[in-house]
């Protein structure tokens, strides 16, 4: 039986550049994904996680970077911390940024998921990033995902 | 019409910094929509039972539907159909609904496309391909006043699809 797999598209007038970079940047996702950031060197085969902002001991999610090319394709393995090494807990996340006359159109693909993963993100990735559109067209990103969800709730 | 057989097949949800009042109004009025929605114009009385359309930017009928379900600000359902020869009688009728939520300082909208029968990904291509650059555009347009500069190709995949069943398309 294939695991399940998870899509989201969101068109959002900025160029690929700026897309790319508002995935990485601490300071930005800080401000539109759950006050959290995203810290690795972003070279192929390297590392990444996803902590906690203000604490970054407290580590979501982590992986490694499968494909990394700026400003159109990036692939990471997603697990939490306490699953790594468990490849039935281990799924993948592929970001693919292309130009629409300018403006961005970037597609989510979320994949080999367990059931439990498939629940969390399906609620989590329309709202982060919505306001990651917000943030770009706007300046300013949604207050609902400025605060850290776990902490909020 | 009974909207019990009818299943989600296609499921969008996307968040807008604005109010229920204004996410109703942008999908229910003709000026909003030529904004979002490639041009096209819609045409809705709100009462369930009333007709439901959309226009193209040269005023011909598009979709043709009917409202199933009314609850201003809340939800509308209506039937969707895509006015191509042969189309409903081979896929049945198409239903969308649009479901609005006040979450904390932003609005949810989720655009539910609900069919009777199986329908192949290939069939339903055309309305995953479309349903987030609609919405997308609706989100800029409510947020930063613009709308979206983004241009679709025709949905290919659904085209071929369609014509390998017998439907003529434009």
């Amino acid at each position: 039986m294939s695991k399940p797999e998870y899509i989201y598209v969101i068109y959002i007038q900025a160029p690929c550049e700026k897309v790319w970079d508002a995935l990485i940047d601490p300071e930005m996702t800080k401000d539109y994904w759950g006050r959290h950031r995203n810290r690795s060197d972003w070279n192929k085969g390297a590392s990444w996680s996803h902590e906690d902002y203000d604490d970054a001991s407290n580590v979501a999610i982590t992986g490694t970077v499968i494909e990394s090319e700026r400003p159109h394709k990036l692939v990471l393995s997603w697990v939490r911390p306490d699953s790594i090494n468990n490849p039935e807990k281990t799924s993948r996340v592929t970001f693919t940024i292309e130009d629409q006359f300018g403006a961005s159109k970037l597609t989510v693909v979320h994949n080999e998921l367990d059931a439990e993963m498939f629940s969390g993100i399906s609620a989590g990735w329309p709202a982060v990033l919505s306001s990651l559109k917000t943030m770009l067209e706007t300046g300013a990103s949604m207050p609902m995902t400025r605060r850290n969800w776990k902490r909020g709730k | 019409m009974n909207i019990e057989n009818f299943k989600p097949m296609t499921v969008y949800t996307i968040y807008i910094a604005s109010t229920p009042e204004k996410v109703w109004e942008a999908l229910t009025t003709a000026d909003f929509s030529r904004q979002y929605f490639s041009g096209h114009a819609v045409e809705v009385e709100l009462r369930v039972g009333g007709a439901f359309i959309m226009r193209t930017p040269d005023g011909a009928l598009h979709i043709s539907g009917e409202v199933i379900e009314c609850d201003p600000l809340k939800k509308l359902t209506v039937t969707f159909n895509v006015n191509w020869p042969a189309l409903v009688e081979k896929l049945g009728p198409t239903l969308v609904t649009y479901e609005i939520e006040q979450v904390g300082e932003a609005v949810r909208l989720t655009m539910s496309e609900s069919h009777d029968r199986p329908l192949s990904d290939d069939i339903l291509s055309g309305g995953r391909q479309g349903w987030p650059a609609i919405l997308s555009g609706l989100k800029s347009l409510l947020e930063t006043g613009k709308p979206l500069m983004v241009k679709l190709g025709p949905p290919q995949r659904m085209l071929a699809a369609l014509k390998e069943l017998g439907i003529a398309t434009p």
